[in-house]
């Protein structure tokens, strides 16, 4: 079994070719959780791979060997059955699956374990359509679409579903889990070194279903409580007329949808846009945090992200750039 | 509805004689009706290709805008519904018609009447289903249909209507075809024919129908609920109002996992008649490929969480399932290795239908083994609504199911139109649809592994996903190409003259032991069965046919009658009422329909008599 596991690795590596390992692949794991998944399908693959060459050697002799020839005259031998051989096929998977069963049992109870102690930390998922709401208990942060952890520390994630089922998946840091309305499930992962993870729905949950994307990153336990105490702050600086008129507009335009720590806006129907700024993309990862992101956004949402719940405000070319120049000022 | 009460008053002058469509919509004959349900298949196979294709052309590249993000939803939820509803079970079904009355030596089905309803519920459901496209748009929560999802407030269009209202309208027609096969092969096999004498595929048949049997109530129960919920404002499925999301998730897989295999036992059924046809010898291990089709049936409906593993319902209940699942492999693999016994020693002819048999062995292996690794539940939480399922459940449902299918197509067709498909065009067929099929559906295992998630209607670019993408899509216009040369090797077929051999393969089942073309009465007299595979020993003993049961005689056949259609169209009919809201409509067609079948009820068929030509003896020809 063992030896074989590098010559499986191998064929996988070989099959994959000049694709290379994407940013979300289950083939390169980044804690522990997705390393035991990944050695599961390994253990696996190897097996399977035993039982497909055994049938195909099997099957491809029989192709060559008893093909019929021009010169057979009489019946092949008939032969109706063969009760060792029979009970032979049956009992070999049996013991296979009993061998497979041991890992499959062991770590759907490891997996299932949320952690406890002190050191763990609680993260609050909430899905929407199509984004994701992060908060951490007892901190009063909360945020969308990027989700902070420290590495090398066990994170108990609580899934719940604003509206329809989503499925939370972060590949490299290990496999996925439903967000079902009405339920709380829990998962937790952990990553072993620090990096930006990739992270999406995997449960249809309508139009924008492609475009319900989030980032986890982890980092070192300093800069984790650092961003913590960031996100607690309670301040906005506004300096520019453009921004100003930027505030002015996102009071009368964007508040009562979404909060911004450290201002009167509360709106709790879009993501949460404290510290807008430190986060990869904007609308779950459809465009870049950027300028040129946030004005295509803030110029028609739906025809940007199908299904997106935020309406096109018609807002004018200065009204999106003044918008656009106070969003910039959330960091 | 006066039109309709006539045209039934109508139906009722028993003996009469259709002509033309007519007859095809009146009659009752089993061998009519199955070819009407594989043309019906192929079909809506069609649809369903081409949705396919349009899939498969959206996510070439990364951020594509071929089609909508709405549209796509409604292309892949499509697609799901039409190859399992409408393509992979009406074609085994038409085949189960066509072949196996003949294959336990009956005249026809326990109840042909009813046989025609099932057959038009089944078509004019379809073509139901299929209308959404053009009035307001198609269903588009996926084949699963998960709540809320697909609840009135989230999908508050009509496409879940058509979804909810026509699986309705086709699993009434599937229930009753699963009742009149279950009594036909209980009750009507011809004198000797033991039930360890039937030939696989009725076997098959018969453990199939006991799956729809079990499985259909729930999830017409589901149909029915979300029913009253989207026209008539229920709450069974309204979370706010105490609602229960697994409530249909439990009930959908218990249906959904016995229904992978009453689209793969059929299937398993045909490479057990063709692979021995083809090797000259006898299926290997007899009973233990009925034993496993049982035992597969059995566990089938213990296993129907793996397709919840992601939904957090404990370790207890996941490693339960995920053993239970893992032992399906058993009984499979004990069929793997019988038909690899069977090949042994042989002597292999590799027409057509015996490469299509041949095929589905590594293809089935191949679907098998994934399966095994999905069914381990905490390995799964990586796969589990990834693109390595897609891959995984088309080398089940494609390289078993349809290649199964595409295998009966050319063994059966000499029985079923009297004619040979051509074998030069059906090796090219082949060869198109094998490597299109791999060059498809491969990529996809690795897709899944570099974390695509299904029904994603894009991509950004930078996963790695872009070229196993698009080696999926020139696949899938190679299949296309296979498959269009399928229908001309069909058309070609048609225009010649039939061949009208009895028993081109020199087969084993009684389906071969009667004349080409099949006559309408099938037996002129029952043959009498002392052997498994009686024709194959008869011809081993000289003999070009077996001993009659019975003296020859008068025949007795059922009345065609346009009952069936005008019922399945009635039910259709109130279907569009219910969905448009016209309620007094739907409730006088409903009563309509019950009308209907309660003057079936009280009607008496006197049928009619025809008298064969006093037909060979048994001994010599």
């Amino acid at each position: 079994m063992q030896a074989s596991l590098p010559l499986v690795a191998g064929l996988a590596a070989l099959a994959l070719g000049g694709c290379g390992l994407g940013k979300q692949s289950t083939l390169s794991p980044a804690g522990p959780v997705a390393q035991a998944q990944l050695s599961m399908f390994y253990e696996s693959l190897a097996i399977m791979a035993v039982i497909f060459i055994v049938v195909a050697a099997v099957f491809v002799y029989s192709l060559i060997r008893f093909r019929a020839r021009k010169t057979d005259t009489e019946l092949p031998k008939q032969v109706h059955g063969s009760t060792a051989l029979e009970i032979a096929w049956t009992l070999i998977p049996m013991i296979i699956i009993v061998i497979l069963s041991i890992s499959t049992v062991h770590y759907a109870f490891v997996l299932e374990t949320p952690a406890t102690g002190p050191d763990t930390v609680q993260v609050q998922v909430i899905g929407h359509q199509y984004w994701w709401e992060f908060r951490y208990p007892g901190t009063g942060v909360v945020t969308a679409n990027q989700v902070h952890i420290p590495v090398g520390r066990k994170v108990n994630f609580s899934l719940q579903s604003a509206d329809v089922v989503h499925s939370f998946w972060v590949p490299e840091l290990g496999g996925k889990t439903d967000l079902i309305p009405g339920r709380t499930n829990t998962l937790w992962l952990e990553a072993s070194k620090p990096g930006l993870y990739d992270g999406q729905c995997a449960q249809l949950c309508g139009p924008g279903h492609a475009y319900m994307k989030f980032t986890v990153l982890a980092q070192s336990s300093a800069a984790y409580h650092q961003w913590l105490r960031h996100m607690e702050r309670d301040t906005v600086q506004v300096s520019t007329p453009l921004e100003r008129a930027g505030l002015a507009l996102f009071q009368q335009d964007c508040a009562t949808c979404h909060t911004i720590h450290g201002t009167p806006f509360d709106g709790k129907v879009g993501p949460n846009l404290t510290a807008l700024m430190q986060r990869p993309t904007i609308a779950a990862g459809t465009l870049p945090d950027t300028t040129q992101g946030l004005t295509a956004w803030l110029h028609d949402p739906p025809a940007v992200k199908p299904g997106a719940k935020m309406p096109d405000l018609g807002l004018s070319r200065s009204q999106i750039r003044s918008l656009v120049a106070f969003l910039q000022t959330l960091k | 509805m006066a039109a309709i009460t006539e045209r039934v008053a109508i139906a009722h002058a028993e003996g009469r004689t259709y002509h033309g469509i007519w007859a095809w919509l009146a009659t009752v004959d089993h061998k009519k009706i199955g070819i009407m349900y594989i043309y019906a298949a192929l079909f809506f196979m069609a649809f369903g290709g081409a949705e396919a294709l349009l899939v498969r052309i959206q996510l070439w590249q990364p951020n594509n805008h071929f089609v909508s993000a709405e549209t796509f939803n409604q292309l892949f939820t499509m697609h799901g519904v039409t190859m399992i509803f409408l393509v992979a079970m009406p074609i085994l079904i038409g085949y189960i018609n066509a072949i196996v009355p003949l294959q336990i030596g009956a005249r026809d089905v326990a109840f042909p009447r009813m046989n025609a309803l099932s057959l038009w519920l089944f078509v004019l459901g379809g073509l139901f289903l299929y209308s959404s496209w053009f009035m307001g748009g198609a269903p588009d929560a996926g084949w699963f249909n998960y709540v809320p999802l697909s609840g009135a407030h989230y999908s508050p269009g009509a496409g879940v209507d058509f979804y909810d209202i026509g699986l309705q309208i086709t699993g009434i027609g599937t229930l009753m075809t699963a009742i009149n096969f279950l009594v036909t092969i209980l009750n009507m096999r011809a004198p000797g024919m033991r039930l360890l004498r039937m030939p696989m595929f009725t076997w098959s048949a018969l453990i199939t129908m006991l799956l729809i049997l079990f499985a259909f109530p729930p999830i017409t129960v589901n149909l029915i609920l979300q029913m009253m919920d989207r026209l008539f404002h229920a709450n069974f499925f309204n979370i706010p109002l105490g609602g229960n999301a697994l409530l249909w998730q439990n009930l959908f897989w218990i249906f959904g996992h016995p229904e992978v295999y009453i689209v793969i036992l059929p299937a398993f059924g045909i490479i057990s008649e063709i692979i021995p046809a083809f090797s000259r010898k006898p299926l290997f291990g007899y009973e233990s490929m009925a034993l496993a089709l049982s035992v597969i049936a059995f566990l089938s409906f213990m296993v129907w969480t793996h397709h919840m593993f992601a939904d957090g319902l404990g370790a207890v209940v996941n490693s339960i399932f995920a053993i239970t699942s893992m032992l399906i492999a058993v009984p499979t693999g004990i069929k793997i290795f019988n038909w690899l016994a069977t090949l042994w020693g042989g002597q292999i002819r590799f027409t057509t239908a015996n490469l299509y048999a041949l095929s589905f062995i590594p293809l089935f292996v191949i679907g098998g083994i994934s399966g095994v690794m999905l069914a381990m539940a905490p390995a799964d939480l990586q796969y589990n609504d990834s693109y390595f399922v897609v891959a995984h459940f088309h080398y089940v449902l494609f390289g078993g199911t349809l290649m199964g299918a595409l295998a009966g197509l050319y063994y059966w067709f000499p029985r079923i139109w009297g004619r040979l498909l051509d074998e030069r065009l059906g090796r090219l067929n082949f060869w198109l649809v094998f490597i299109g099929f791999n060059v498809t559906f491969f990529p996809m295992h690795l897709l899944g592994l570099e974390g695509m998630p299904r029904r994603i209607s894009t991509y950004a670019a930078g996963n790695g996903w872009t070229t196993p993408n698009q080696i999926a899509t020139v696949g899938a216009f190679i299949l296309l190409i296979g498959m269009l040369i399928l229908l001309y090797n069909l058309i070609v077929t048609f225009r010649r003259k039939p061949d009208l051999v009895q028993d081109p393969w020199d087969a084993r089942s009684l389906e071969w032991s009667i004349p080409s073309p099949t006559p309408e009465y099938n037996f002129a007299q029952l043959p009498l069965i002392e052997d498994r595979d009686a024709y194959w020993v008869a011809k081993r003993q000289g003999r070009t046919a077996l001993e009659p049961a019975e003296p020859p005689g008068p025949i007795h056949m059922p009345s065609p009658s346009l009952t069936p259609f005008f019922l399945a169209l009635t039910i259709v009919v109130a279907g569009y009422a219910a969905l448009l809201h016209v309620d007094w409509l739907a409730l006088l067609a409903m009563l309509a329909a019950f009308w209907q079948v309660g003057a079936q009820l009280v009607h008496e068929d006197p049928g009619y008599h025809v008298h064969p030509e006093a037909p060979a003896g048994g001994a010599a020809e």
